[in-house]
């Protein structure tokens, strides 16, 4: 079982021009705990969209390489945008799922992954050119690869701890994080 | 020139090349354009709040977007607006087109409309019903201007006055 932090830490070393948008929640601590970075959009709400600020992202600028960072909840929330990245399959676009199987935020309850829905077979169902599972440390450097260098869409499920480490918030002020992003960017 | 030719050209006029939508009757004209046009990178989404993230991260990425639903779905769209569109000051540009009023035949259509501008008053976004064909494309192009300079989402309502209204739903008053 992987470790949430260890698994992000290592997917963001190195990042370059990579754009990161990290699901609200777990994910957007995880992120904020690697250090501030310009390219970070992190999200205060509209659980479910994560990924398709990512796919908007990524089919404004083909020439950068965009990764979605969220949980299960949030990709569950949002399973018809899959679909939606499946009729575009931007090449420059990943979403990595942090998968504890919980609702890590509310009072870990059990999310439908718990249960064993598949989300890898759905992203392979929505035309994703990579999808699989890791649960093993020595698999994530491959994953960075994939990052920056894969064909996309691609989708990878990380299997970690249910566990909850320290809150790292970013700043709550939404239009200073866009602002920011935009000014690196572009 | 038709009302659907006016928001087409305005939108051109003013480089919105993104447009988001989830299909519906009254939209066919500006998205058979739409689609049709190379100009325009058109995205259909599943859901309503899909196509406004979508809109919001083509605008970091230096483009800007439409974003074009009904009335119905516009109901789905509340916690991304109140929780992205609107903190993160995304001057998403929304056409919808007004079901529920003035010969609807679905009653689900027609209370749910109740609820459209009442939300975007409590979220604080400016919204334009459109009637007619005279003041279109001042409306339109204004909105969309003011919406990139002040950086805020706008709603442009269609109103069966513009359209003519949902050709389906004449057929079904009919009988």
């Amino acid at each position: 079982m992987l470790e949430r932090r260890a698994v992000v830490e290592r997917l963001l070393r190195d990042r370059g021009g990579l754009c990161v948008i990290p699901g609200l929640g777990s994910c957007t601590w995880d992120v904020a705990a690697c250090g501030d970075h310009p390219l970070n959009f992190h999200m205060w709400g509209a659980m479910g969209g994560t990924a398709m600020i990512g796919l908007g992202l990524a089919l404004a600028r083909p020439d950068r390489r965009v990764l979605v960072l969220t949980g299960d909840g949030d990709m569950l929330m949002g399973l018809g945008s899959l679909a939606t990245i499946g009729v575009k399959r931007p090449a420059n676009f990943a979403i990595v799922v942090l998968d504890n199987r919980h609702y890590g935020e509310t009072g870990m309850q059990a999310s439908h992954t718990a249960a064993g829905v598949d989300l890898v077979k759905i992203a392979e169902g929505c035309r994703f050119r990579i999808s699989y599972a890791v649960g093993d440390m020595g698999e994530i450097d491959h994953v960075r690869d994939l990052l920056h260098t894969g064909e996309g869409p691609i989708f990878v499920q990380a299997q970690i701890a249910p566990n909850d480490p320290p809150r790292v918030l970013p700043t709550h002020d939404g239009h200073a994080i866009k602002q920011r992003f935009m000014q690196a960017l572009n | 020139m038709t009302w659907s030719e006016t928001i087409l050209q305005t939108l051109k006029d003013n480089d919105v090349r993104l447009v988001t939508y989830v299909p519906d009757n009254v939209l066919t004209p500006l998205l058979r354009g739409v689609t049709a046009d190379n100009y325009f990178m058109a995205v259909g989404a599943t859901r309503e709040d899909e196509a406004l993230g979508i809109a919001a991260g083509a605008w970091m990425g230096g483009i800007k977007g439409c974003v074009m639903m009904q009335t119905s779905g516009f109901a789905v769209a509340p916690n991304t607006l109140a929780s992205l569109i609107v903190p993160f000051q995304i001057p998403a540009i929304m056409i919808i087109s007004e079901r529920g009023t003035l010969g609807e035949f679905n009653s689900g259509q027609a209370l749910v409309a109740r609820t459209m501008r009442p939300v975007l008053d409590s979220v604080a976004v400016t919204h334009h019903t459109l009637t007619d064909e005279k003041t279109l494309r001042f409306m339109v192009d204004k909105s969309i201007k003011q919406a990139v300079s002040t950086q805020a989402p706008v709603a442009l309502i269609l109103s069966p006055l513009l359209t003519g209204g949902n050709p389906v739903a004449e057929a079904k008053l009919k009988g």
